[in-house]
């Protein structure tokens, strides 16, 4: 991947499963170092968007580059450049923190030294260095999502998909996470992050993209998007696109 | 294949199967504990008590030229010290006896007996030459013991009456090693039945796999994996190893606890190498009907019944069970792999029969050949409709 390259381009996507279309013609180019967000209410399509772009999924239609690989025909090579933190938490219950960890290191080949030091240096970010000895079954729920935020980190990913990182979190745990985030800004990673938090849009993207209905209908930075839509923060903006009524995810 | 991803899949699992408890359960206190309460039950524990069954002997072929083998035979049934033989005069004094529960069994040795051994000597190798003939053997129902126990020992005596004394140069339709292994004097019920018990503790992974691959598919974690450069073969090799370890496990802890409470097989070395190797090859086959079952199955709990379709079959048709039921039920019994476990481990382990002989042989291509056929069919299955 070359520096001029984009990190991520979609190009009208389209995702069905059977009669219901959860993507709908979206296209999108995210670039290397970029920190993305992406917005949309529940069943709007934004994990399925993740799911196709960590090759989970095949698209119904449509083409999607991710860091200058088609992920439809070399997902082998696409899944060495990214990391995924799924939005449920999907973690080993019966192995310590560390375990999991390291776990998801070796799978991605890491080298033993470097990934020790790797899986340390996360765990004590993370404020989990005390815990990590302790199985996973008995952590509480923000240690849990933390971990699993650490084990999509641990292979420092050039693209990462964050689904959702800190839903159910107590105030300190997102701060952290937050700082963290901040941290892969800084290294030039790109990440993806889906969110229904705005405030965590609004003080972490460089852009965020608002979708409904499987289709893209707000592209900008979250600065410019308040400007356009005359609104005090982007909660105002996603509400005035998506309007008040509550929906359940399908 | 990258072994750095495919032996910290397999620590994982194996740390599953000490952390979980269910899991150590299944696959390592389960077996631990059936052997001890099958040892217990059928004479093993003790040393020298044996248990000992009552059975009527009907012999209808007491004159005439040939009746010395059906003698023979009585006698070696007697022998055994396992069975006690009270002679009747017809059939109907000895099923009143039976009814009122005074024995255990009868047997029937029909009149042309004699004829039949007779004609297998003279003509081992041509079976168009042969006089067929069936032996009538009725148990009593309400004795499960009697009716487990019971078969075995009478198959064991009769090979040995009849093909144990052919000179070893001939050759015999049938393998069941020579006269001198079948020590049927030094044996409890527990000696005939160990074998089976050894297949019967390996056909639960069938549910352990199941429940792993439900659990990890619903908690999301298959997902997870499939996010990573980890490929399919990788993953399955993994789960191979691991299971294979832990059906070596269980034979390893099934034979230590079966020699805690008396087992002594006439085996060599060779002979334990291969029961290894040929429950390492059925831990595969049920590798993959734990995957069929995952496929089937949505949920943790539906794995566990489903598992049940394959796991029941092989356990009453194709372990000591098995010795129980019908003689159809018992044909069918051809049809499922644990049986050639069983038979195979029976002829290493109780009728002495060297690694090579034919019978095995047979025996480990057929639990081979089914279990590449079960795994392969599992993975192609769980590949394609499973993994969501």
């Amino acid at each position: 991947m070359t520096l001029e390259e984009a990190a991520i381009v979609i190009d009208n996507l389209t995702k069905k499963f059977e009669d219901v279309t959860a993507v709908d013609g979206l296209s999108l180019r995210v670039e290397r170092g970029e920190l993305f967000g992406l917005l949309g209410p529940n069943g709007a399509g934004k994990t399925t968007t993740v799911n196709v772009l960590s090759c989970l999924l095949k698209p119904t239609s449509g083409s999607i580059n991710v860091g200058g690989y088609d992920a439809e025909k070399r997902p082998d090579e696409v899944r060495k450049l990214i990391g995924v933190c799924p939005q449920d938490t999907a973690v080993f219950s019966y192995l310590t923190g560390r375990e999991n960890v390291e776990l998801f290191g070796n799978l991605h080949a890491m080298p033993k030294e470097k990934l020790k030091k790797r899986a340390e240096e996360l765990l004590e970010k993370m404020g989990l260095s005390s815990d990590a000895k302790r199985r996973v079954r008995k952590y509480s729920g923000g240690m849990r999502r933390r971990i699993n935020l650490i084990m999509a980190l641990v292979h420092d990913p050039e693209i990462a998909f964050l689904d959702e990182p800190t839903v159910g979190m107590d105030p300190q745990s997102r701060r952290a996470v937050w700082d963290f985030i901040k941290e892969l800004k800084k290294q030039n990673k790109t990440v993806i992050l889906t969110t229904h938090y705005m405030e965590e849009a609004e003080e972490l993207c460089n852009r965020v993209g608002i979708i409904d209905y499987g289709k893209l209908i707000a592209l900008g930075a979250p600065e410019q998007l308040k400007a356009k839509f005359k609104a005090k923060n982007l909660e105002e903006v996603f509400i005035q696109l998506t309007g008040r009524r509550i929906r359940e995810e399908s | 294949m990258n072994f750095q991803r495919v032996l910290p899949l397999v620590k994982k699992d194996l740390k599953k199967m000490i952390r979980e408890p269910a899991t150590l359960f299944l696959i390592i206190l389960f077996p631990v504990i059936l052997t001890l309460a099958f040892g217990a039950s059928f004479g093993a524990i003790g040393g020298s008590q044996s248990t000992t069954y009552q059975i009527g002997v009907v012999n209808m072929d007491s004159t005439g030229f040939y009746q010395q083998c059906a003698r023979d035979f009585i006698e070696n049934l007697s022998n055994t010290e396992i069975l006690k033989n009270q002679d009747y005069s017809s059939n109907e004094t000895a099923q009143t006896d039976l009814i009122q529960g005074n024995i255990q069994a009868i047997l029937l040795i029909p009149s042309d007996f004699g004829q039949s051994c007779d004609s297998f000597w003279n003509a081992p190798t041509d079976p168009t030459l042969w006089v067929n003939t069936t032996l009538q053997l009725y148990l009593d129902s309400g004795s499960m013991f009697a009716t487990q126990a019971i078969p075995p020992i009478i198959e064991q005596v009769l090979a040995a009456t009849v093909y144990g004394i052919q000179p070893v140069s001939v050759p015999r339709p049938i393998q069941i090693g020579s006269p001198s292994l079948v020590q049927a004097s030094r044996l409890t019920a527990f000696d005939y039945m160990a074998p089976g018990i050894f297949a019967y503790a390996s056909i639960f992974l069938t549910m352990t796999v199941a429940q792993s691959f439900t659990t990890d598919r619903e908690n999301g974690l298959l997902k997870r994996i499939n996010t990573t450069p980890t490929t399919p073969s990788e993953f399955m090799t993994s789960q191979a190893i691991s299971n294979m370890f832990a059906a070596l496990t269980q034979v390893a802890l099934v034979f230590a606890m079966a020699y805690l409470v008396g087992y002594r097989p006439s085996a060599d070395p060779a002979s334990y190498a291969l029961a290894f190797v040929i429950m390492s090859i059925f831990a595969l086959c049920n590798v993959g009907f734990g995957l069929i079952t995952a496929t089937l199955a949505k949920s943790p709990g539906a794995a566990t019944g489903i598992a049940f379709i394959f796991i029941m079959p092989q356990m009453f048709l194709g372990t000591f069970v098995g010795f129980a039921l019908s003689p159809s039920a018992q044909a069918a019994g051809k049809f499922v792999p644990s049986y050639y476990v069983t038979d195979a481990l029976t002829s290493l382990f109780l009728r002495g029969a060297p690694v090579s002989s034919p019978t095995i042989l047979l025996d480990l291509s057929v639990v081979s050949i089914c279990s590449v056929i079960a795994l392969l069919s599992g993975i192609l299955l769980f590949g394609r409709y499973g993994k969501t």
